[in-house]
């Protein structure tokens, strides 16, 4: 088992208030602080993606991408964020306002309230829920929500449409990446996304896309494959396929309402890779190859390093993905969650209870 | 598709209901779907290849960086730009003989050849007038012409201020 007192649970800004200002106090300070922390982490990862996405796209696509603004197009996530904020906030006659407008925060906050059980690095996580991964379930279901209202609120029967066959498409591949939580959370034996992140401690062979034999890497690439439908992402997102249709749930959003969508989406992306890192890969555990002069300088790097390298990579294979395979029709989509992955999945956790209880893992 | 549905006795077949058929089998079997199943696997790990490959070699890459390499950017061969003349290699003459059929396959009678008599009293090109304004560059011409006397050139720099400054004249004196 792993030595968990090299890797402390508090970090030394949280240490120092604590010291310094009374309990209460002290305690307030430091969630201020994370959330702070968290807003950060929610207001720069869109802005990375969006750049990333747009020169990932175009060089899968033998094209440049953005040039212009900035070296290579840096700056251009700054220019579309503030085309977006100029841009006029409109609401379509008869539509609930209220509703209108809660809907896109509701989406971004979902993203944002997921954030906070993710760990980081040992000592960067807001808080560690000892039902971690049952929290992360249920507040990305309020992400659905947003979704479902914007559809419903917006007074328009195309973007109704939209909404009930993104929230149809959602609900479905949650059960199959609830089902992989499940199957994770079988395997590690703790619900605490921490603890799973520990119990995946050694070499690169100890994390679970490896350490669980064969199945585990099926289990990574149906948890890819669920998640990027999840995110309603292409090749899945035949609700807004922005080639063919129009928006949506998003159609009659404009401005900032728009903004908040979009950067949900982004940080929902973000989130889900970091799902995968935290389950499968190892979280912000440095690779370990059992060399030992390597494993030295590896485990040297600052571990939340390592967590958003992981991350990354496995946001790049989202976006490989969506610039590489063509829309499947609506049906085939729910064939592919109901015949073809829910089935896998629970052969997957029927393996995994058989290799639990004969200790193999 | 209704028509196809069902089968002689009736029956709707398979995937009708929604069952998941592989192509060119009549059953549902476990092989079949297996079969299917990764040969569709692989089928989206090849395309993942190729466009990581296009990923990987920025020489591939097709976008002009056009007003910073101006100097440089040489259009493709078959790009159609606006008509020009074919000449003579050695004597610097124009391979034109003033025959007409670009004249008469231009849908939309953009050229006008003005023959002369040269000396020897041979019909030869006297002008030729190129309205650019009129041109869609189909390219009928150049097909039309048995001389290969003219091509589109590359040149894409082509607006200009005023319509009169689309009147070209390739060749001959101008007004
Ligand atoms: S390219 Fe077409 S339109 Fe232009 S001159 Fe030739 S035949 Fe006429």
């Amino acid at each position: 088992m792993i030595d968990t007192s090299r890797f402390p649970a508090t970090n030394a800004i949280g240490d120092f208030i604590r010291a310094t200002l009374p309990g209460p106090a002290a305690e307030l300070t430091n969630i201020v602080l994370a959330v702070l922390a968290i807003l950060t982490v929610v207001g720069l990862t869109p802005v990375a993606l969006i750049w990333m996405e747009r020169k990932v796209a175009a060089h899968f696509q033998a094209r440049l991408g953005p040039m212009r603004v900035g070296y290579h197009g840096l700056l251009q996530p700054l220019a579309d964020g503030i085309k977006l904020i100029f841009k006029e906030v409109m609401k379509p006659e008869g539509a609930d306002t209220f509703v209108f407008f809660l809907a896109p925060i509701l989406s971004a906050t979902a993203s944002f309230m997921v954030l906070t059980v993710i760990p980081f690095d040992h000592h960067l996580q807001v808080t560690d829920l000892a039902g971690g991964v049952l929290y992360v379930i249920a507040v990305a279901g309020l992400g659905i929500m947003g979704v479902l209202l914007a559809g419903w609120s917006s007074n328009n029967k195309y973007s109704l449409l939209g909404a009930m066959r993104s929230g149809a498409q959602m609900i479905s591949y949650e059960i199959s990446l609830a089902l992989l939580m499940l199957l994770i959370v079988l395997l590690s034996g703790t619900a605490s996304l921490r603890e799973i992140v520990f119990s995946q401690a050694g070499t690169v062979l100890d994390w679970w896309i490896f350490k669980f034999p064969l199945f585990g890497l099926v289990a990574f690439v149906l948890f890819l494959i669920s998640s990027t439908a999840e995110l309603n992402r292409a090749p899945f997102d035949m609700a807004e396929a922005e080639s063919e249709l129009t928006g949506g749930f998003t159609t009659e959003y404009s401005g900032i309402s728009f903004a908040m969508f979009f950067l949900a989406e982004f940080v929902n992306m973000f989130m889900a890779a970091s799902l995968t890192t935290t389950f499968f890969l190892g979280g912000f555990l440095a690779p370990q190859f059992g060399l030992a002069p390597l494993d030295r300088v590896l485990d040297a790097i600052p571990g939340f390093l390592w967590f958003f390298l992981k991350s990354y990579s496995v946001i790049f294979i989202y976006m490989w993905f969506r610039w590489t395979f063509p829309r499947p029709r609506v049906d085939q989509l729910m064939n592919l969650e109901w015949k073809v992955l829910v089935p896998a999945n629970f052969f997957l956790l029927l393996v995994a209870g058989l290799f639990v209880a004969m200790g193999l893992v | 598709m209704k028509t196809n549905a069902k089968n002689t006795q009736g029956r709707v077949r398979p995937v009708e209901r929604g069952e998941f058929v592989p192509d060119g089998q009549a059953h549902w079997s476990l092989a079949g779907y297996l079969t299917h199943l990764a040969n569709g696997c692989l089928s989206l790990v090849k395309g993942m290849g190729l466009t990581f490959g296009y990923f990987v070699h920025p020489g591939r890459i097709v976008t002009q960086q056009y007003p910073e390499n101006r100097e440089t950017l040489a259009m493709f061969p078959r790009f159609r730009g606006r008509l020009a003349l074919v000449t003579d290699a050695a004597s610097g003459a124009p391979l034109c003989t003033a025959c007409g059929m670009c004249e008469k396959a231009c849908p939309n009678g953009t050229i006008s050849i003005l023959a002369r008599r040269d000396p020897a009293n041979r019909k030869v090109l006297g002008r030729y007038l190129y309205r650019f304004s009129q041109c869609t560059l189909c390219n009928l011409c150049v097909e039309s012409c048995a001389f290969g006397a003219i091509r589109m050139a590359q040149d894409f720099e082509l607006a200009a201020y005023d319509r009169s400054d689309l009147q070209l004249v390739l060749y001959g004196k101008e007004d």
